[in-house]
C-alpha cells in the first residue's frame, strides 16, 4: 500500500472518534497484556532467555553476509532456490516471475508482514493472478480491502458484525448464505471456503519467521494451521523473507521461540511451528515439488550499517504494540503503513523515508513500556529519538513545535534573562488564575487546552520566593 | 550514607535541581523537597542560575541545546555529593542521557558520568541513599485535609529508567491518615510526554482521560506523583472534566505541606489555605522549611 | 569473495540481485575480504558446535508433565499400555465423538504395528479432502511444551497432520524427551538427511482473529488425541 503516516494526525483524529474501534482495543490490550504476563511470570529464566536471544542475534547480525551466503548454500543443496530482492519492485518482480514459470492462476498466502510491506497482492493480482489471504485476520482485511491493524491479529478492529456482512457479501457468489454470528460459525464458514481455495492453488507464499543457516530451513510460527497447508498442498511454495530473519542453527531457534509466543499471545508455544527445508523429496507422498525463498533487503542492509541495526533483532511478536498507549488509543490505521505501534514508528520511517513519515517517531511520550517488554531488548525509545534528530537536523516538524522550542532553548541557556521573563509570565498567570486556579484557553497554548484545563502556576517562582527568603546563600 | 568519602560527621551535600516545572509551577514542590531533604540530614543548597535539564530539546532532537544546558548542569552541580530532583523525569535524563549527548568528547563525557551516578530522584534518594533511620525520621507527617484515600500514579521516566516504584509508596506508608489505594494501570503513561501532550492533543487527551478515570475507579480523594508534568496534565484534565479530585506532589504530602491541590484557586474558596500569601498568589503559603 | 560459496541459483535471478543485496550487507556490517575465510570457518564451527542456551528446567516425571501441558492446549491424553491396544484405543476415542471407523494412517514403524480389528476400514497414504480422522506416528514429544512432533516422509505424510477434522497422534514413551533441543538431536542422530517438514504441534488448530476470542479449529484439526504408548 502507499504510505499515508504523513497523515497520521488526521487518522488519529479518525480512530478516536471511533466507538466500536474503542471497543476492540481494550479488548485486545486486556487480553494481550494479561496473557503475556501469565506466561513470563511463568518462566524464572525468561530475562536469561531474552539476553541469550539478543546475543544471539547481534552476532548474527555482524555476520549477516555470511550466514545468508550459507543458507543459501543449504537451500540449494536441499533442491531449493534462492533469490535476492534489493527492493520492493524487485521483490514483486521476483515472484511474478516465478508463479508465471509455474504457469500459476491462483496463489494462497500465509500470513507475511514483509509481503504487505511490499505489496505483494496489488502486484500478483495486476499479474492476473487471484490471490487469497489464508489466515482468517489477513482474509477478513482483505475482503475488507483494508490493511493490517496489527502485525499478529491482522484485523483486530473489526467487529463479529462487520465480519458476518463481510463474509454474507463475498460468499453469496459461491451459493452460500449469510453466516451465523457465532463465533464459531464465522470460523467454521471461512474454514469451509478457504479449504477450496488451498486444494485448487498453484502456488502457496508463505513469509517466515526464522531463516536458519544450518540447514537453510524456513521456519513459519502460526495457530491456524493456514500456513501449513500453503506450505504443503500446493505445486510451489514460495517463502517470501527479510534478509534479517536467519539464525545460525536449531539450537538458536530454540531459545528464540521461547520468547515469541509467549510475547505475542502468552502461549507457550503456537500451535504450528514448521519448519520447511527444500522441495518434497523423491519418495515423499505430499508437499511442493518447488521451493523458493526470495530474501528481501528493501532498506534493511541501510538499517544494518548504521544506528538503528538493533531493530533487526525485531522478530515480529507485536507485544511493543499491545503495551503502547498510543497504539491503544488510535489503534493501527492511524499509522498509515504496514508496521504500527513503536516497532512500526521505527521501521516505517526507516523504510519509506522520514520525510513521509516524520510524525510516527514524534508521536510517542517515550514512555517506555515497549523496550521494558519487547523479547529481543530493543531500545525502541532511544530509536524514536535518533528518528527526531535526524528530522530535526533536516527541518521536518511544524512550525509552531520548532519555534517554541527554540524559544524555550534560547531562554534556558541565558539564566540572567530566564528568571526575570520566567519571573514576570508567572507572576502574571497566576495573579490571572488566582480565583479560578486553571485556565480553559490560553494563547499560543491551545494544543495544551484543546483537551485540558492549564492549572494556574503559584505566581512567585521557586527560586525567586527561595531567595527571597533569604536562603540565597546556599 | 552511602558513597561519600566526607567524614562521618559531615552531612552530605545536596545540591537540589529544582527543575523548570517545579520553579515555574509549583515553588510548594521546591519547598517540600527541601523540607524533606533537611529532616533526612542533608545540607541542601539551590545552585543560582540553573533552569531546564535540556529534556524537551533532547527529547525532539535537538542535541546541541541539550549538550548547552548539560554543560551549565555538569558546571553547577558537581561540586556537591548529589544532585536531587523532584522529578523523575529530570533526574532520569541526568542519570541516563547525560553522558550520551558527549559520545565524542572524553573530558565532558567524563564529568557527565560522574554527576550522573551522583543523581536522584527525590523519593528514590530518601529511601536507597538516605536509608532507613532516615526514612523513619520522615515519617508523621499528616494527610491534606480532607484527603483520606490517595493512589499514585507512577510518572515513566521514574519507574523506568530509574527504577521508582516502591520508594514512593513506602514513604506514604508512613503519612498519617493516609490510606494509598492502587489505581488499575498505574503504570501506564497519562499522555503528557512532553511536547507530544501540545503537538498531540487528540491523542494525548484519550490517554489522560483515561488516567483520570482511573483514578476516580480507585475512589481516590487525591492523587500524588513524582512529577510536576504529569501532575499538570492530570489536573488539567480532571477540571476540564469537572472532577472533584485533589492533585499533589508525593514529597508536598510526605513533608505535610499538601494545602493548595494543582489547579486549585489561591482564593475564594473553601478548603484551601492561603495562609501567609502576600505577594505573587499563594507561593509564600505554607510551612517554611524547619532548618 | 568466493562467487557464491555454494552457487547463486542457476540462471533465474535477474542478475545482480544477489550481487546488491550481499554487496550492501557485507558493506554495512564492514566484512574485510581478507578476513572473510577466517570468519566463515568461525561461522561453522559455531553451527557445528550446537551449543544449548537456557532451558528451563523439566524436572521430574516427563510422562506427567507432558500430560499436563496436552492438557492445557487443549489436545487430549491417554496412556495406551502397548501396541497391541492402540486400535482399541483409537476405537473408544472415535465412538466417544461419534466418528465411524474410517481413518487413514501414516506407515511409520510404530503404526504399521498396529492390529487394526475388523470394523476399521484403513487408508495408507496422503490425506484427501474428504477423510476424517487420520492416525498418525510422532516422531517425539516433548515434555517441556506439550508438544507433538512429526517428521515428513514417504511413511509419514504431512498432510494427514492438516487435512482431517480429527488428527490422533501415536507416540511411542521412549520418544518422549524434555525440551525443544532434544528433538534436534535425536533427528540429526537418526536420519541422515533433513526431512522437507518437520512438524512441531503443539494442541489442536486455533484462532483468536474474531474480537480476540480463542476459536478451536480454523483450518488445521479440530480435535487432537495423543496416545502414549509403552512399547
Ligand atoms: S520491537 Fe520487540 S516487542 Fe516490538 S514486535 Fe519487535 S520484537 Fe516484538
Amino acid at each position: 500500500m502507499i504510505p499515508e503516516s504523513h497523515r497520521f494526525p488526521d487518522r488519529a483524529g479518525l480512530a478516536l472518534a471511533d466507538e466500536g474501534l474503542r471497543l476492540a482495543l481494550d479488548r485486545a490490550r486486556q487480553g494481550f497484556i494479561g496473557n503475556r504476563r501469565k506466561a513470563v511470570d511463568a518462566l524464572p529464566e525468561f530475562p536469561a532467555l531474552r539476553e541469550a536471544a539478543r546475543r544471539i542475534k547481534d552476532h548474527t547480525l555482524s555476520n549477516l553476509d555470511l550466514y545468508l551466503e550459507r543458507f543459501e548454500s543449504q537451500v540449494t543443496a536441499s533442491g531449493g532456490q534462492v533469490h535476492w530482492a534489493a527492493d520492493a519492485p524487485a521483490a514483486r518482480a521476483r515472484i511474478i516471475d516465478i508463479c508465471r514459470e509455474a504457469g500459476a492462476r491462483t496463489v494462497t498466502k500465509g500470513k507475511s508482514m514483509v509481503g504487505e510491506e511490499v505489496a505483494l497482492n496489488e502486484a500478483l493480482e495486476e499479474a492476473g493472478l487471484e490471490v487469497v489471504e489464508t489466515d482468517l485476520g489477513e482474509y477478513i482485511i482483505q475482503l475488507a480491502d483494508e490493511t493490517p491493524s496489527h502485525i499478529v491479529a491482522p484485523a483486530i478492529h473489526k467487529t463479529r458484525e462487520e465480519i458476518r456482512d463481510l463474509f454474507a457479501k463475498h460468499h453469496a457468489p459461491l451459493g452460500l448464505g449469510p453466516p451465523g454470528l457465532g463465533n464459531a460459525e464465522l470460523v467454521a464458514r471461512a474454514r469451509e471456503v478457504l479449504r477450496r481455495d488451498f486444494l485448487r492453488a498453484d502456488v502457496g507464499i508463505t513469509g517466515a519467521n526464522f531463516l536458519i543457516a544450518e540447514s537453510g530451513s524456513t521456519v513459519i510460527v502460526t495457530n491456524e494451521g493456514n500456513g501449513d497447508l500453503s506450505n504443503t498442498l500446493p505445486r510451489v511454495h514460495i517463502v517470501i523473507a527479510g534478509i534479517e530473519k536467519v539464525l545460525p542453527g536449531y539450537e538458536d531457534l530454540c531459545t528464540v521461540l521461547r520468547l515469541l509466543a509467549r510475547s505475542a499471545t502468552g502461549q507457550e508455544m503456537s500451535v504450528y511451528t514448521t519448519v520447511s527445508t527444500g522441495p518434497r523429496r523423491s519418495a515423499d507422498l505430499d508437499g511442493p515439488e518447488e521451493f523458493h525463498v526470495v530474501l528481501v533487503d528493501n532498506g534493511r542492509s541501510g538499517m544494518l550499517g548504521g544506528e538503528f541495526r538493533e531493530m533487526l533483532r525485531c522478530i515480529r511478536c507485536g507485544a511493543c504494540l499491545n503495551h503502547c498507549p498510543v497504539y491503544h488509543a488510535v489503534g493501527g490505521h492511524a499509522y498509515g503503513w504496514v508496521y504500527t505501534g513503536p516497532m512500526g514508528s521505527v521501521l516505517t520511517p526507516l523504510i519509506v523515508g522520514l520525510d513521509r513519515a516524520h510524525h510516527l517517531p514524534n508521536a510517542c511520550t517515550l514512555n517506555g513500556r515497549c523496550e521494558q517488554v519487547c523479547p529481543m531488548s530493543i531500545p525502541l525509545p532511544s530509536m524514536l529519538r535518533k528518528l527526531r534528530a535526524r528530522g530535526f537536523e533536516r527541518g521536518l516538524g511544524t512550525r509552531t513545535s520548532r519555534l517554541g522550542l527554540a524559544m524555550w532553548g534560547f531562554l534556558a541557556r541565558r539564566p540572567a534573562l530566564y528568571r526575570p521573563v520566567a519571573g514576570a509570565a508567572m507572576g502574571v498567570m497566576g495573579w490571572l488564575g488566582r480565583r479560578r486556579g486553571a485556565f480553559r484557553r490560553v494563547p499560543l497554548a491551545g494544543g495544551w487546552t484543546a483537551v485540558r484545563d492549564l492549572p494556574a502556576p503559584e505566581g512567585e517562582t521557586f527560586q525567586r520566593a527561595w531567595r527571597r527568603r533569604g536562603s540565597g546563600g546556599r | 550514607m552511602e558513597g561519600t568519602s566526607r567524614a562521618r560527621a559531615a552531612p552530605p551535600r545536596v545540591g537540589l535541581f529544582v527543575t523548570c516545572l517545579v520553579d515555574l509551577y509549583r515553588p510548594s514542590t521546591g519547598f517540600a523537597a527541601v523540607h524533606l531533604l533537611e529532616a533526612a540530614g542533608c545540607e541542601v543548597a539551590v545552585p543560582r542560575g540553573q533552569t531546564c535539564c535540556g529534556q524537551p530539546a533532547f527529547n525532539s532532537g535537538d542535541a546541541g541545546t541539550a549538550r548547552a544546558l548539560a554543560r551549565s548542569i555538569i558546571d553547577r552541580f558537581e561540586g556537591f555529593d548529589y544532585l536531587v530532583a523532584p522529578s523523575g523525569s529530570c533526574a532520569g535524563m541526568i542519570r541516563r542521557h547525560l553522558p550520551e549527548l558527549f559520545a565524542g568528547d572524553a573530558g565532558w563525557r567524563e564529568r557527565a558520568e560522574g554527576l550522573a551516578d551522583r543523581t536522584w530522584e527525590l523519593t528514590s534518594f530518601l529511601v536507597d541513599v538516605c536509608g532507613a533511620p532516615a526514612a523513619e525520621r520522615l515519617r508523621g507527617a499528616e494527610a491534606p485535609r480532607g484527603v483520606r484515600r490517595a493512589t499514585y500514579h507512577d510518572s515513566c521516566s521514574g519507574l523506568r529508567e530509574l527504577g521508582v516504584r516502591e520508594q514512593p509508596r513506602r514513604l506514604l506508608a508512613g503519612v498519617a491518615g493516609l490510606d494509598l489505594v492502587e489505581m488499575p494501570d498505574a503504570e501506564v503513561c497519562c499522555g503528557f510526554g512532553g511536547t507530544f501532550c501540545v503537538k498531540y492533543p487528540g491523542v494525548s487527551g484519550r490517554m489522560v482521560s483515561e488516567k483520570v478515570e482511573n483514578i476516580a475507579a480507585a475512589g481516590a480523594e487525591a492523587v500524588l506523583a513524582g512529577d510536576v508534568g504529569c501532575l499538570l496534565n492530570i489536573a488539567g484534565r480532571m477540571r476540564r472534566e469537572g472532577r472533584a479530585g485533589r492533585v499533589f506532589h508525593v514529597a508536598e504530602v510526605l513533608a505535610g505541606m499538601a494545602d493548595r491541590g494543582i489547579g486549585e484557586p489561591a482564593v475564594g474558596s473553601p478548603g484551601t489555605t492561603a495562609a501567609g500569601g502576600g505577594s505573587g498568589g499563594g507561593s509564600g503559603r505554607g510551612r517554611a522549611p524547619e532548618r | 569473495m568466493s562467487a557464491g560459496s555454494g552457487g547463486a541459483p542457476a540462471g533465474s535471478a535477474p542478475a545482480g540481485g544477489r550481487d546488491r543485496v550481499l554487496g550492501a550487507v557485507r558493506a554495512a556490517v564492514r566484512r574485510d575480504p581478507a578476513e572473510a575465510a577466517v570468519r566463515r570457518a568461525e561461522i561453522e564451527a559455531r553451527i557445528a558446535a550446537r551449543e544449548v542456551h537456557v532451558r528451563p528446567p523439566v524436572e521430574g516425571d516427563l510422562t506427567a508433565r507432558f500430560a499436563e501441558k496436552v492438557a492445557l492446549v487443549a489436545s487430549t491424553f491417554a496412556p495406551v499400555k502397548g501396541v497391541d491396544r492402540v486400535s482399541k484405543a483409537v476405537a473408544d476415542y472415535l465412538d466417544e465423538h461419534g466418528l465411524g471407523r474410517e481413518i487413514v494412517v501414516t506407515t511409520d514403524p510404530l503404526v504399521e504395528q498396529v492390529r487394526w480389528s475388523n470394523e476399521f476400514a484403513v487408508a495408507r497414504r496422503a490425506a484427501d479432502p474428504d477423510d476424517r480422522v487420520s492416525v498418525t506416528g510422532a516422531f517425539a514429544g516433548i515434555a517441556e511444551t506439550g508438544t507433538l512432533v512429526f517428521v515428513s516422509d514417504r511413511r509419514t505424510p504431512t498432510t494427514l497432520n492438516f487435512l482431517p477434522e480429527t488428527h490422533v497422534a501415536v507416540l511411542a514413551r521412549d520418544r518422549l524427551v524434555p525440551h525443544l533441543e532434544d528433538v534436534w538431536e535425536r533427528l540429526r542422530d537418526e536420519r541422515a538427511d533433513s526431512p522437507r517438514t518437520v512438524n512441531f504441534i503443539t494442541g489442536p488448530s486455533r484462532t483468536g482473529d474474531i474480537e480476540l476470542q480463542l476459536e478451536i479449529g480454523a483450518h488445521g484439526p479440530r480435535r487432537l488425541h495423543v496416545l502414549l504408548v509403552d512399547v
